[in-house]
């Protein structure tokens, strides 16, 4: 059996930027595998701006910035296999991957990092009432259909979910000349960026109807009807708020889900991200074992899958020089208006400044973000408008692991007086 | 164009009997409204190969359930179908349910079905996460799961392959006596003669044969609505967990599929529309109540679809199997509703041996063939035979589904076939494609894209069902 020394699943800003991260600490032995037949994953069919601000302080196109990173790993020559797709990895860290070019393989790796992205949910998985026809089709899908392959999806489009794939869709497929009539949103507050709210639906005069979902989908053949209902605070379709939208197609940007199936069969502990639940390293329970980016948990900026990446990279480069062995971990949870915290797990001797991820519940207004281990606050953070939308990223310097050796991490949120 | 037998319906049962003519000198076409075989009924169900402890005895139910079971050892191996016989378990839920295990066990010996009733703690050893509050069940060992989409296409592929003539999108509208012979007119205006004409039409079987005479029996569609789980963990059911039978069915069971999914379903609603397959959440909320009280631990965050299915259920409480009173060469399959899979091979067998072959001469042909070419499935294989595979052919090594890991060689496969799919869902039904988490997400442009190249159209002409179910609407700045 062939041995790696890194084996990187998926071609996309994570996988990418670890594998340029994992070189620079002085790995040579790497191996991407991508399933698409080019790098760059989900960022090829994002062809809209805004990208990079953090990572290049400019304004980037999804394939300027991939193109950047895509470059620096052919420089490198990080080698890299394209329409190669890995179809299982166990716990010791044999991947099975089936390439056109290879053929059915089986690598040992010394450590495997997971940059697998995220799958859309979808109509099945919301069960949404009604018929099943054509037409109701996934944001992300439908930008696959135009970006990359020139097709339009529909002419007349109502949208459910305000998440930002949807949004931008419904500025692409206005500039292509259909007509998108709506875009409805269960929660009270929207799931996108508050740029894309102006830039893809104020700027296009497309309403944002708050509190609404779709009660029903009609049509035989094709949508032909979509009827949206207002939703009590439990989610309740309320009766007689009933509007009717006469369209060909529903867009669907209800949400991401880490995409972790080829990892299903290593036990790798899963966390209420639907991703694995990692250290400050993103190590996951499986030792040798990373995940970042969006199978992690789901961004809003591909910026901060960037760093993400790079924190795999560096941590798998450590574990393979041996460098991780032995460790004792503190665990960090999300207290009251935290839904999730990466990472979930903290090595107690910990020399390097730590990214906190987090989103909030609900939005909310005028908190403290508080961390505290051992009844002791040991950063606090105020803040004047969360919003769950928006990925919080804070940095805990290394300076302040002394305090937290004693026991777990809580993250939490403190309405003040 | 003249035949000997033109069966009407694609289903389940309309292939099974297509297939048993395929063996005979006789020229035979199947024609069907839908744009693949097995779309309706056949297509949306709890995919189970019944035992048959259930019909009352004497009915045709119990007769062609409990025959139909005994052959889909043959069928499954024949048609290179999926198939598993897990047995099912009927769970008494409360102590005065126990009493009608035992009257279920007596049907079931009159039946000729093997059964045992499973004390508490054996029924808790056999599934660890049904309800600890249970009190028994009766344990069907021969009822079974089947992949019920590759039966029918398989099946009818078979047919095909034996020489039958199959024509999709061919809407039945009318039907006439032409001298000896019938005369059967579609909707896009096309006459078919034969001196047979089988209707097993499913649903619109009343509609159908009132085309030919008035029938004594009334269709309700009564429709059953299911979630289907992602492949979760092994073992939250080892068999197909079943309540106990009301007068409304057999009631919402939980079940492992041949693809290692978990089915939850149906509820039983009688509806009045033939084409009404609409879901709503009142429904699919007492689905999960009732599936949560005989398995509590169901993930049902695991959820990647809902459908709904309608049992052609009829006023006869039975399968009609019989001949039109007024056209004695009109053979009538009406009401085949559940047991109705598990008894398409017998029901297919009988009609032509029994029904056709009081009608015409029955000669054997001398190159029948029963069993389908093999399906090549690289997900099966050893890493060895894998690449042994891709050798020969590398589409097999180019996956498109990531979900299900179907390659590129096994759509091509498909589409080399004699029943190809022309559809993204015809697709969906024989490889898997787009059965997955992501719902055909990620596959759904390769599949139309291989599809379009496949039958020299533009992606712009490829439904995902109907002819009319297109994907897409416009090319990109043609779009006004």
């Amino acid at each position: 059996m062939v041995e790696r020394d890194l084996v990187i699943v998926g071609g996309g800003s994570a996988g990418m930027a670890a594998a340029i991260q994992a070189h620079k600490d002085g790995i040579k032995d790497i191996l991407i595998l991508e399933k698409d037949p080019y790098l760059g994953g989900i960022l090829n069919q994002c062809i809209h701006n805004g990208f990079g601000l953090t990572e290049f302080k400019e304004e980037l196109t999804g394939p300027e910035y991939l193109t950047r990173f895509a470059n620096q790993v052919k420089e490198l020559g990080i080698e890299y296999k394209t329409q190669a797709m890995v179809l299982d990895i166990s716990k010791d860290k044999v991947i099975t991957y089936s390439s056109v070019e290879d053929g059915a393989v089986e690598i040992k790796a010394k450590a495997v990092i997971l940059a697998t992205g995220c799958y859309e949910r979808n109509a099945g998985a919301i069960q949404i009432p009604g018929d099943r026809p054509s037409g109701v089709i996934t944001a992300g899908t439908a930008q696959k259909y135009l970006n990359l392959e020139g097709y339009l999806v529909g002419k007349r489009v109502l949208i459910l979910g305000s998440g930002d794939i949807g949004l931008i869709m419904a500025r692409r497929m206005t500039l292509e000349g259909a007509k998108v009539l709506a875009v409805c949103e269960i929660m009270p507050y929207s799931n996108g960026l508050n740029r894309n709210i102006a830039q893809c639906l104020n700027d296009y005069n497309i309403p944002l109807y708050l509190s609404h979902s779709v009660s029903k989908v009609i049509g035989k053949d094709r949508v032909e009807k979509v009827i949206v209902s207002k939703v009590d605070d439990k989610m309740r379709f309320i009766p007689g708020t009933e509007m009717e939208f006469e369209c060909d197609t529903l867009l669907l940007s209800i949400g991401l889900i880490p995409n972790v199936n080829v990892i299903n069969n290593t036990g790798a502990e899963i966390s209420s991200t639907k991703g694995t639940k990692v250290d400050e390293h993103m190590q996951t329970s499986i030792p040798g074992l990373f995940s970042c980016g969006n199978c992690l948990h789901v961004h809003d900026l591909v910026d901060f899958v960037s760093q993400e990446g790079r924190a795999a990279g560096h941590g798998a480069a450590l574990y393979i020089k041996g460098l991780l062995e032995g460790k004792e971990y503190i665990k960090v949870n999300p207290g009251n208006g935290i839904g999730y915290v990466v990472p979930q797990y903290i090595e107690k001797n910990n020399q390097e400044d730590i990214a906190l991820k987090f989103r909030v519940r609900k939005p909310i207004k005028n908190v403290d973000i508080i961390i505290e281990s051992n009844n002791e606050v040991i950063k606090k953070l105020p803040k004047l408008v969360m919003i769950p939308s928006e990925m919080e990223n804070i940095k805990l310097p290394a300076s302040l692991m002394e305090k937290i050796k004693q026991g777990d991490l809580n993250v939490y949120l403190k309405e003040k007086e | 164009m003249k035949y000997d037998v033109l069966v009407l319906g694609a289903g389940a049962v309309g292939a099974m009997i297509a297939r048993n003519l395929s063996r005979y000198e006789l020229k035979v076409a199947v024609l069907e409204k839908e744009n693949d075989v097995g779309n309706v009924t056949s297509m949306a169900n709890s995919a189970i190969v019944h035992s048959g402890y259930d019909p009352v005895p004497g009915t045709n139910k119990a007769k062609f359930n409990v025959l139909g079971n005994k052959m889909f050892d043959e069928i499954a191996d024949d048609l290179d179908v999926h198939f598993s016989r897990c047995g099912s378990l009927t769970v008494a839920l409360y102590d005065e349910q126990l009493k009608i295990l035992d009257d279920l066990a007596k049907r079931s010996k009159e039946n000729g079905v093997e059964v045992k009733i499973l004390s508490k703690e054996e029924l808790l050893a056999m599934e660890p996460n049904i309800n600890p509050e249970a009190k028994g069940a009766l344990f069907a060992p021969t009822a079974g799961i089947i992949d019920p989409f590759n039966l029918v296409v398989h099946a009818m592929e078979n047919a095909v392959d034996n020489g039958v003539e199959l024509y999709l999108n061919e809407e039945v509208v009318d039907i006439k006596k032409d001298n000896q012979d019938i005369k059967v007119i579609t909707r896009s205006g096309k006459e078919y003669i034969a001196k047979i004409v089988i209707n097993a039409t499913g649903l619109a079987s009343e509609k159908i044969t009132n085309l030919v005479e008035e029938t004594d029996w009334h269709i309700t569609p009564r429709k059953g609505e299911y979630f289907v789980l992602d492949h979760y963990k092994r073992g939250l059911v080892n068999h197909t967990i079943f309540p106990l039978p009301s007068e409304k069915g057999k009631g919402i069971l939980v079940t492992m599929t041949t693809s290692n999914n978990y089915l939850c379903g149906p509820s039983s609603e009688s509806i009045n529309e033939l084409d009404d397959f609409s879901c709503d959440g009142p429904t699919l909320a007492n689905v999960r109540a009732s599936a949560l009280e005989m398995v509590p631990s169901i993930p049902f965050n695991q959820a990647i679809r809902c459908f709904a299915g309608l049992r052609a259920t009829c006023t006869r409480h039975d399968f009609v199997i019989e001949f039109a009173k007024t056209l004695p060469n009109f053979i009538i399959l009406g009401g085949i509703e559940s047991p109705g899979l598990v008894s398409s091979p017998a029901i297919g067998k009988y009609v032509v041996e029994e029904m056709v072959g009081k009608l015409v001469e029955l000669k054997e042909k001398s190159n029948y063939n029963p069993r389908v070419k093999r399906y090549i499935r690289p997900k099966e294989l050893s890493l060895e035979e894998r690449n042994e595979l891709i050798k020969n052919n590398p589409t097999y090594a180019h996956i498109l589904c990531s979900c299900e890991q179907v390659s590129e060689g096994e759509m091509l496969d498909a589409l080399s076939r004699s029943v190809p799919p022309r559809s993204v869902k015809a697709m969906k039904k024989r490889v898997r494609a787009g059965f997955g988490k992501c719902q055909g997400g990620f596959c759904q442009p390769h599949v139309v894209n291989l599809l379009a190249k496949h039958y020299h159209l533009s992606p712009l002409d490829i439904p995902y069902d109907s002819i009319n179910s297109k994907i897409i609407i416009a090319r990109l700045k043609e779009g006004k």
